[in-house]
């Protein structure tokens, strides 16, 4: 009995772990919910290739070599050491040690153990490195004012985590083989371990019933970890590492200058042009545009969850190069921090939104914000996972003018302008062909 | 100038193959007259057959809709495409990206499709089919860079054609530190072009200048009217004497048309 306790503590763990995530993704699954439909699922093919070429084969994120490089190593890294982490979660639950050594050709599992160790290693020193740009070399996009506080803790923190689940998984490793050279019971000779052998000399002066006790420890803290992260992503900006791929499959598949037609002004203006095909249906006033998160439709929300704020986006902004206040990653950043307290206030008044006289708009993105913003599509075209930022400060401009009547009072008279002769100037509709008698 | 109206010719029961939608700063605005009325010129001496809409042409609704103005931006469209459909158009030549991108992408949604062309493709289309030939050397060997209009370039991915006219032209491109899809917007998009910059450390069309004049180019080549302008008083404000042309302008000049 005392010997299987560990398994049993171990699954216990593993299944609050496990269920606690699960718990915490249905609830992002129904908050993104809560967003307007859109439909974004033709054209599936193309959306899988977008999908396996922009999140799996991470093609926009190489744009900037140096991160770009940096990323794919962390990103391969990744997937590739889950391998070794399924052995672990077996090994865990039924207390065999290094259990695909048993079925595995041992040159093979040699190989795996190996490729995990020298990866290991590289995610370590890229880390290392992004810690240092973040931290050290004075990054402009990572030193903006909605970069301060949380933010910047959130991204610290995942890399300080980075480097101590590597760290663990390296010692685990060294004592490991330390205990397989010693003949220790249970801990015959599996793999090959070209990084953590020489982290051998650090233990190698404990006797045996020492170096088993680390091993164990290096064996838990690092699983603890990896369970600890996984739940963490839920309330960290590294949750794109699970919605880069729905957020890619589902982006925009339309060239980027299409601004969709809103549909509740058609219904309206189709009314005014052609009364005797006007549907009976849809005669509810709809609100026009965005002025709250709820407004957005759920691309939208999905695409502030999956920002990881890295900024891209603002340093590639025309109006922030020049000093606006508008930043897209703070766009993103906004819509995840006004959805976050309009879903717990949902969850807490049994399913309904109470009025917390807050808004998106003015309480969180300024008007100053929207009116810099050129539509250049600069953000749009250089996210590496495809979010829009451009989308939601369009629906905002739309709510601004349609509901609020409060656009820019230079716009007012362009669209007077446009309204009453028809360009965009005060000219005469009758004058527009006068260029054709002019001699130069 | 001699310039086709649709009308004129709809009474004589000609239909020609191309609608010229000349846009509201081709026909009122000073710089971009000059576009204009260098394109008729490649208009006529390629025996295109087309015509210009004149008193019936309006507004597409550009401004309004990157405004938010949705309404205003489908009333103006609604009663374009009724004109539109009534001459039974089906080629539409712009030089203007922002008119371009309107009609090809959001008026089919409200009942108009055409085949929309940006007058740089058609340009490069001339040039390829040897309707109109470049010779003289002009422009022989001089530095030019291009200024890529986001409504062009990042909006519906045209990147190419206006850079195989100035190809053609035996000048030397020499791209901008940001150019195609990581191009500096000129700061006169999404209605920016009618109202006043926010505050900031600095405008972005003397920005997006600066990048050109660095080049140490002779010419900027453009391919929109707002860019025109922006890049013009960009210019102005650096104390720089650097041509700003559109690529018809170009095309106009090498011709001597």
């Amino acid at each position: 009995m005392v010997e299987i306790l560990p398994n049993i503590i171990f699954s216990l763990i593993l299944i609050f772990a496990l269920g606690f995530f699960v718990k915490n993704i249905q609830r992002l699954i129904k908050v993104i919910k809560m967003g307007k439909p859109i439909n974004r699922t033709d054209n599936p093919s193309k959306r899988l290739s977008n999908l396996v070429r922009i999140a799996l084969g991470q093609s926009k994120m190489v744009t900037k070599p140096i991160s770009g490089f940096l990323h794919v190593i962390v990103y391969v890294g990744f997937i590739i050491i889950n391998i070794e982490l399924l052995e672990i979660l077996i090994d865990g639950v039924t207390g065999s040690h290094r259990f695909f050594s048993k079925y595995f050709n041992p040159f093979f599992y040699d190989f795996l153990i190996a490729s995990f160790e020298i990866l290991a290693l590289l995610v370590l020193i890229s880390v290392i490195i992004f810690w240092t740009r973040r931290n050290i070399m004075k990054i402009k996009r990572f030193l903006s004012a909605e970069m301060k506080g949380w933010p910047k803790f959130d991204a610290d923190n995942i890399l300080y985590f980075e480097v101590v689940l590597m760290l663990l998984f390296l010692s685990m490793n060294a004592t490991d083989l330390i205990l397989q050279d010693r003949g220790f019971e249970g801990y015959y000779k599996a793999g090959s371990f070209p990084v953590s052998s020489f982290l051998v000399p650090i233990f190698d002066s404990f006797d045996t019933s020492t170096v088993y006790l680390y091993e164990r420890i290096f064996w838990w803290l690092h699983i603890l970890g990896i369970l600890f992260f996984l739940n963490y992503l839920y309330y960290s900006k590294h949750l794109h590492i699970l919605l880069a791929f729905p957020n890619t499959y589902y982006s925009n598949l339309e060239e980027k200058g299409k601004f969709g037609v809103l549909e509740s002004v058609k219904n309206e203006v189709m009314l005014m042009f052609y009364p005797e095909r006007a549907s009976n249906e849809n005669n509810q006033v709809e609100k026009f545009g965005a002025s709250d998160v709820l407004d957005l439709n759920w691309v939208q929300l999905m695409n502030a969850y999956s920002c990881t704020e890295c900024g891209r986006c603002t340093s590639e902004c025309p109006a922030n190069q020049t000093g606006k206040k508008l930043s897209p990653r703070k766009i993103m950043m906004d819509t995840r921090d006004r959805l976050e307290k309009v879903s717990l206030n949902i969850s807490k008044n049994k399913g309904e939104f109470i009025d917390d006289g807050d808004r998106l708009l003015d309480n969180y993105i300024s008007k100053e914000e929207l009116w810099a913003c050129t539509s250049c599509n600069a953000c749009v075209e250089v996210c590496p996972i495809n979010i829009d930022p451009l989308s939601i400060i369009m629906d905002m401009r739309q709510y601004l003018i349609m509901e609020e009547s409060s656009a820019h009072p230079d716009l007012n008279n362009m669209m007077n302008n446009i309204e009453n002769n028809g360009a965009p100037w005060p000219y005469n509709q009758l004058d527009r062909e006068l260029w054709a008698q002019e001699t130069q | 100038m001699k310039v086709p109206i649709l009308s004129d010719l709809k009474s004589k029961g000609e239909s020609p193959e191309y609608l010229f939608w000349v846009g509201c700063a081709g026909s009122f605005d000073d710089r971009s007259k000059k576009v204009t009325k260098a394109f008729v010129k490649i208009l006529n001496k390629a025996n295109v057959s087309y015509a210009i809409l004149g008193k019936e042409e309006s507004c597409t609704g550009d401004p309004a809709k990157r405004a938010g103005n949705e309404f205003l931006f489908q009333m103006k469209a609604i009663s374009n495409i009724e004109i539109l459909n009534s001459y039974n158009i089906k080629n539409i030549i712009t030089t203007c990206p922002h008119c371009f991108n309107t009609i090809k992408n959001e008026y089919p949604e409200l009942g108009g499709n055409y085949k929309v062309i940006h007058h740089t493709t058609f340009i490069n289309n001339l040039i390829k089919e040897n309707k109109i030939t470049i010779g003289g050397g002009y422009y022989k060997g001089k530095k030019i860079t291009y200024h890529d209009p986001c409504y062009l370039g990042r909006a519906n991915g045209i990147y190419e054609a206006p850079r195989e006219v100035i190809d053609k032209l035996d000048a030397e491109l020499v791209e901008m530190k940001s150019c195609k899809s990581k191009s500096l917007c000129c700061g006169a998009g999404g209605a920016q072009m009618f109202k006043e910059p926010e505050k900031g450390d600095q405008d972005i069309n003397v920005k997006r200048s600066e990048e050109a004049i660095n080049t140490d180019s002779e010419i900027v080549a453009v391919s929109c009217p707002f860019c025109n302008t922006m890049m013009s008083d960009g210019m102005t404000a650096k104390q720089k004497n650097m041509d700003v042309l559109d690529i018809a302008q170009m095309i106009e000049k090498a011709e001597d048309l």
